[in-house]
């Protein structure tokens, strides 16, 4: 049993994290935070000619031709540098609508009562006519909601170009709303191990009573359980990755968000005043965090699916 | 990355599945949790039949993996758990097989694999709980033998025990960590009194250990002398790696009996008892892969378990903990019954943040040697 990274895939990890550093690093960032809704096209396409969006098409179809644990690694880099837009939808998109695949075009998803990027996107998967935008917490995702009582509506179609799709494709259930969710799980993975990084960092430079805030333990133990539980969620999306069990990345989801959402508060904790202001990162963390737990049914979905797994 | 097994690794699980189908059957029935010399027999009994199938050093010179295999399919089938063998398979036996001499190998390995010897662990004193390195029982030199006084505590199997791995203190004016040595005690030298201590499950699973001037034969010593903190250091790094895969196979068949149990006593019907029950199968799944994950790196770090066992250990004590809370949740009115299996479990759950390194001093170990933080107070 091999269940550990192989040289390729750490070279991937790599060469992701090399890419995002240098397109999208924290000036470029603190950039899109200060513009809400605009999306970088040049970063999209620079992303498509990367193979972000066609990593797991044949290469026969242009794609890069390799599986869900590249892109669920490719993904946990995407989660770590907060990378903005509709990722996973155009991700998924690719190979059946035109462009999405080399990054010409942004393809989003509803999902549920939300729609993220919707004003940005040039093609919408799922019914978005009735969607109304709102202000949105995370500063680097616009969302529109469509209310609940049109969440049942006859697919119509918003502008653009729609691509029709069953309410239970974007949810939990569907096979896209599976991938969807172990990519999402993926993301929120990179922002949990991202969290506990900054943590980490934090307390071993801030002094406070003549030392490190890390040598109290305090402190530590709260840093200790973010490690623990961004390592139990990476063994967890990995698996699910490998095996692309419904259940498995059910189990991915859950930990992951937990991982995600608990560590960007513990981090924040951790940088006591500081973690409170706009200018400190954290709070990018946290916002995206709760929008990305929101996606695909959330926890509970994921909850009941697996308790239904435990009475067959 | 994978998580497929090898042709020849399958083909030890097959094996393996197949004679525990035709053992396990044969075995008499278990003996009750408070008869110790019938507990011994039956656990010295069980290890004899792995050591007639061949099985018996799986702890010691398999690969990760195939130890992997054999605590899951063990504990699948409902074979007996490792017991009173525990110290002598998994802590005392792995270390004399690493620092003692062919002598001493000789000596005590065989009797632990044939089921024959069983082992207690003098390591905890009143004074030195998670502070190990503060133990105070003292041992001179006089001749060819070391005279020993002291006292141990949470000695887990000391009534039935042939011999004790003991820290004792060789050297008072060395730092704390370069005066102590490890050696073999006979439990039956005159001098060693044992008295046992209740646990609040209601059993009596460890005990204390007096040692009043026990005369220990230096050819016991494993180990130069004031290096026994090194050579305890090479026990507790096996007690780390795939000592819990049973456990979390086992915790994954109760969560499907409470959610059985569930059904059949209506509490199913709530929603937020059933998302937690769902909630708790994510977990166990996720300490799965972790246990995956630890082997694999053992495997490819040459059988080293890695800091993994920490992360492990404090994510496991906890969930385990919820897991008989949920159970409570599932019993209702009959959460408070003793003679429900579920309540002695959860009584004894209490003492996993607990037990070989609390879950705090687990966090300490994690941010200091994993992530570097300082060493503070």
């Amino acid at each position: 049993m091999r269940f550990q990274l192989s040289d390729d895939q750490r070279a991937l990890k790599a060469g992701v994290r090399e890419l995002l550093d240098g397109r999208f690093g924290r000036v470029a960032l603190r950039a899109a935070v200060d513009a809400p809704g605009r999306l970088d096209r040049e970063l999209w396409r620079a992303l498509g000619d990367a193979g972000f969006f066609a990593l797991r098409l044949p290469e026969a179809d242009g794609g890069v031709g390799l599986g869900l644990p590249e892109a669920v690694l490719v993904f946990e880099e995407a989660g770590r540098a907060l990378l903005p837009g509709p990722l996973v939808a155009t991700h998924l998109a690719a190979g059946s609508v035109p462009g999405a695949a080399t990054g010409e075009t942004v393809v989003t998803a509803v999902d549920g009562e939300l729609v993220e990027w919707l004003d940005a996107a040039d093609v919408v998967s799922g019914d978005a006519s009735d969607a109304v935008p709102l202000r949105s917490v995370d500063p680097l995702t616009p969302l529109h909601r469509i209310p609940a009582a049109c969440a049942a509506a006859a697919p119509g179609r918003r502008r653009r170009e729609t691509r029709p799709a069953a309410r239970a494709g974007t949810g939990a259930a569907g096979p896209d709303g599976c991938l969807a969710g172990l990519l999402t799980a993926a993301e929120q993975l990179g922002t949990a191990v991202r969290v506990q990084e900054l943590a980490v960092q934090h307390a071993r430079t801030r002094e406070q009573f003549g030392q490190p805030i890390g040598a109290f333990q305090a402190v530590k133990h709260l840093c200790a359980d973010l490690l623990v539980r961004a390592e139990t969620a990476r063994v967890a999306v990995y698996a699910a990755a490998v095996t692309g069990d419904a259940a498995d990345i059910a189990a991915a989801r859950l930990l992951a968000d937990e991982a995600a959402v608990r560590g960007a508060r513990d981090c924040l904790q951790v940088h006591g005043g500081m973690g409170f202001t706009w200018e400190a990162d954290v709070h990018l963390h946290l916002k995206r965090a709760w929008v990305r737990a929101r996606r695909a049914g959330g926890s509970t979905e994921s909850e009941e699916l697996l308790a239904g797994r435990l009475v067959v | 990355m994978e998580l497929s097994y090898s042709p020849q690794e399958e083909e030890f699980r097959a094996r393996l599945r197949e004679w525990l189908a035709k053992v396990l059957p044969t075995l008499p029935p278990k003996p009750s949790p408070g008869d110790w010399p019938a507990r011994r027999a039956y656990d010295l009994g069980w290890q004899r039949m792995l050591y007639d199938a061949g099985y018996a050093d799986v702890h010691w010179d398999a690969s990760p993996t195939t130890r992997l295999i054999f605590l899951e399919e063990t504990e699948r089938a409902g074979a007996p758990y490792v017991g009173a063998n525990f110290v002598g398979l998994l802590h005392a036996g792995p270390t004399i097989a690493a620092e003692g001499t062919p002598a001493q190998r000789a000596r005590w390995l065989p009797p632990v694999l044939r089921g024959e010897e069983v082992w207690c662990q003098g390591f905890s004193e009143p004074g030195a709980g998670s502070d190990l390195a503060a133990l105070r029982t003292r041992a001179w030199r006089d001749g060819d033998d070391y005279v020993v006084t002291g006292s141990k505590i949470w000695t887990s199997h000391a009534e039935v025990a042939d011999w004790c791995e003991l820290l004792v203190r060789t050297d008072p004016q060395a730092p704390r960590h370069r005066g102590i040595t490890w050696l073999a005690l006979p439990m039956d030298a005159d001098g060693v009194t044992v008295r046992p201590l209740g646990t609040l499950a209601g059993s009596a699973e460890f005990a204390e250990v007096f040692l009043d001037e026990v005369r220990v034969p230096a050819a016991n010593r494993v180990g130069a002398e004031n290096d026994g903190w090194r050579v305890t250091m090479v026990t507790l790094s096996f007690e780390r790696g795939t000592a819990f895969v049973g456990e979390v196979v086992a915790c994954r068949r109760v969560l499907t009996e409470l959610a059985s149990a569930a059904r059949e006593n209506g509490r199913w019907d709530d929603p937020v008892l059933r998302r937690r029950l769902g909630r708790l199968e994510a977990e166990f799944r996720a300490l799965w892969r972790l246990t995956q994950w630890n082997v694999s790196e053992a495997e490819a770090s040459g059988g080293v378990p890695g800091v993994g066992g920490s992360v492990f250990k404090l994510r496991y004590s906890h969930a385990r903990q919820d897991l008989y809370d949920t159970a409570a949740d599932v019993l209702g009115p009959a959460a408070l019954d003793l003679d429900q299996s579920w309540v002695l479990d959860r009584l004894s759950s209490l003492s996993y943040t607990i037990a070989a390194g609390t879950s705090q001093i687990q966090r300490n170990i994690v941010a200091e040697r994993i992530l570097g933080l300082p060493k503070g107070r």
